[in-house]
């Protein structure tokens, strides 16, 4: 789009419509010592002395491709096919804004439309809206959708859900009169115990929230939770963590989730610092009416032609304000774009092959590193590509040491309490190598011996 | 054009007492704002509602509002085939239309509300 700047005349003509001399006499009412702060900035430098900077400072992070990485815990690193990064850097979708019903293409539109039916597809739900923020805070969407479709004041988190998750949920919740119970997970006699919210459950409750892989990386049989919470007439609500799971394990519908929703970065979105990344959000077609955000149909237009628009948008933010059914009156649209491309490359067969080997790699990684002495690995269940290590020093410190040894492992359970604080969440994905896992392996023999 | 027996709410909805009963529905005046009515929202049977306050939402193709319950009282039955046929509510307001039957508490209530003048007079026919 031009830009055209405004011309003498036509400020002038302004000026004049609304009474002022100057511009500057718009800013009367800030006293003059606070309008023009002086900024102590250094002198401008020229665009090579920039470059150079800027590359100094950004050669001082590490990033997965330099160094072997095991970490997982709602973030994975998995192959992306480099169509994706193509699709995704294309000019006509290329914008980190997302366009209003009036300016979305058709093209973004039907990309809209085409994630949307993927994420149906992959999660076996009745329909999805084009994404939300994340991961996190989707649930929360999820939760705050059970409290308005059953008009009860009870959730429950089970032990599954990463506490992150949990802490957005509790921090959407926060003064309302509500009941959140959420049981934490204990370690007996070296067993990591995740309480049953099977009891917890009564008719108050609004919905059931579990994990799946669960935070552990546990793959758990959620039959009798969601048989419990049809019982009492209350939602149940399936989390996913590692979406690429979805290309081997049963899916949420299959589980009968009346809501899915999870972190859609596994798929064609790279880790970025943690963020932006993109959320998924699908439910029965029985709850349509009550799931927020964009939602993208398919129709014809007055002379018979395929077209894609925004739908079901009369209880959204920008028409019924504070009584909307959420505050998102938005979605991750570019990163939806390249999970959309991930899906579409990758293929059902593409995505099993990947979801394979990731579990694979963790399974020989778990192995080893439990063949070590001092390791043992704790995950109770069978696991996807995640699993939990107890070692002989505080999971902290082995991060560190591993640090030392160039090794980006683990994530430290030791947010779920002190009791865990020598537990080490360990993943492995398709692209780790036998090597990585025998530097793993070799360096974690080393860190459990210097004690 | 607002039949004279009924009475009527400032949200525009109105009620006809029907034996122990009371009918609600939303006006004419109301359905022609919202424009074309594509889903109804209504309590389950045995829901109390409370005169003033919100007990459903009607959606249209261009906007959501809220409806405002005339009595209080407790629902008895609920309009059923609104789910299939929400037009009804732009066709037959005041007939096929209709939402919700209530159990009023008190029939007094009935005197705070508007008579078919009175709300002719608000909506500006």
């Amino acid at each position: 789009m031009a830009f055209i700047p405004l011309t003498d005349d036509e400020r002038s003509a302004m000026l004049r419509q609304i009474g002022v001399a100057c511009v500057d006499d718009l800013f009367s009412d800030i006293p003059a010592d606070f309008r023009f702060p002086t900024l102590e900035i250094e002198p401008s430098i020229s665009e090579l002395e920039v470059l150079r900077k800027m590359s100094g400072l950004a050669e001082r992070n590490r990033h997965v491709r330099q160094q072997p990485t095991f970490i997982g815990a709602g973030a994975y690193d998995h192959f992306i096919p480099s169509i994706v990064n193509h699709v995704v850097a294309r000019n006509e979708l290329y914008t980190a804004y997302t366009p209003y019903q009036a300016e979305a293409s058709q093209g973004t539109l039907q990309f809209m439309f085409e994630f949307q039916s993927l994420i149906s597809d992959l999660l076996e739900m009745d329909v999805a809206n084009s994404s939300v923020y994340d991961g996190a805070s989707g649930l929360a969407e999820a939760v705050l959708m059970a409290l308005r479709i059953t008009g009860r004041d009870r959730v429950i988190l089970a032990a599954s859900v990463y506490p992150e998750y949990r802490q957005v949920v509790e921090t959407y919740l926060e003064g309302r009169d509500l009941h959140v119970v959420s049981p934490a997970p204990r370690l007996e006699g070296g067993r990591i115990v995740e309480p049953s919210v099977l009891d917890l459950v009564d008719a108050n409750t609004a919905c059931i929230v579990v994990q799946q892989p669960s935070v552990f990386g546990d793959i758990l049989d959620l039959t009798e939770v969601q048989k419990r919470a049809e019982e009492v007439g209350a939602l149940f609500i399936v989390v996913t963590g590692d979406p690429v799971s979805l290309g081997l394990l049963k899916t949420p519908g299959h589980w009968g989730a009346d809501i899915a929703v999870g972190e859609g970065q596994g798929m064609g979105v790279h880790l970025q610092y943690g963020g932006p990344w993109v959320g998924y959000m699908a439910c029965k077609q029985k709850h349509l009416r009550q799931l927020p955000g964009r939602i993208v149909g398919q129709t014809t237009d007055d002379q018979g032609r395929r077209g894609f628009v925004l739908t079901l948008q009369a209880r959204e933010q920008h028409i019924r304000r504070e009584k909307a059914t959420s505050n998102i009156c938005t979605s991750q649209t570019l990163l939806s774009i390249a999970v959309t491309a991930y899906l579409a490359a990758m293929g059902p067969s593409g995505l099993r092959a990947a979801a394979r080997l990731s579990h694979a790699r963790a399974a020989e990684a778990a192995e080893r590193v439990g063949a070590l002495p001092g390791y043992k690995v704790l995950t109770p269940a069978p696991f996807f590509n995640e699993f939990v290590v107890a070692g002989p020093r505080a999971a902290r410190e082995t991060q560190t040491a591993l640090l030392e040894h160039d090794i980006l492992a683990g994530y430290s359970l030791d947010a779920l309490g002190k009791e865990f604080e020598h537990c080490l969440l360990l993943c492995a994905t398709e692209v780790n190598t036998s090597e990585q896992i025998s530097q793993l392996t070799s360096a974690l023999s080393v860190i459990g011996g210097a004690r | 054009m607002n039949p004279p027996e009924l009475k009527y709410t400032s949200e525009h909805e109105w009620v006809r007492v029907d034996g122990e009963e009371a009918v609600v529905g939303i006006t004419e005046f109301a359905q022609d704002q919202l424009g074309d009515v594509v889903y109804v929202e209504l309590p389950s049977v045995g829901t109390r509602i409370e005169q003033n306050k919100q007990f459903g939402v009607v959606e249209s193709v261009k906007t959501a509002s809220d409806l405002y319950s005339p009595l209080t009282g407790v629902v008895t039955a609920v309009n059923d085939t609104l789910v299939d046929e929400p037009q009804s509510v732009n066709d037959e307001p005041y007939g096929e239309g209709w939402m919700i039957r209530v159990r009023p508490d008190n029939l007094s209530e009935l005197e705070a509300l508007l008579s078919a003048e009175q709300y002719a007079d608000l909506t500006g026919d």
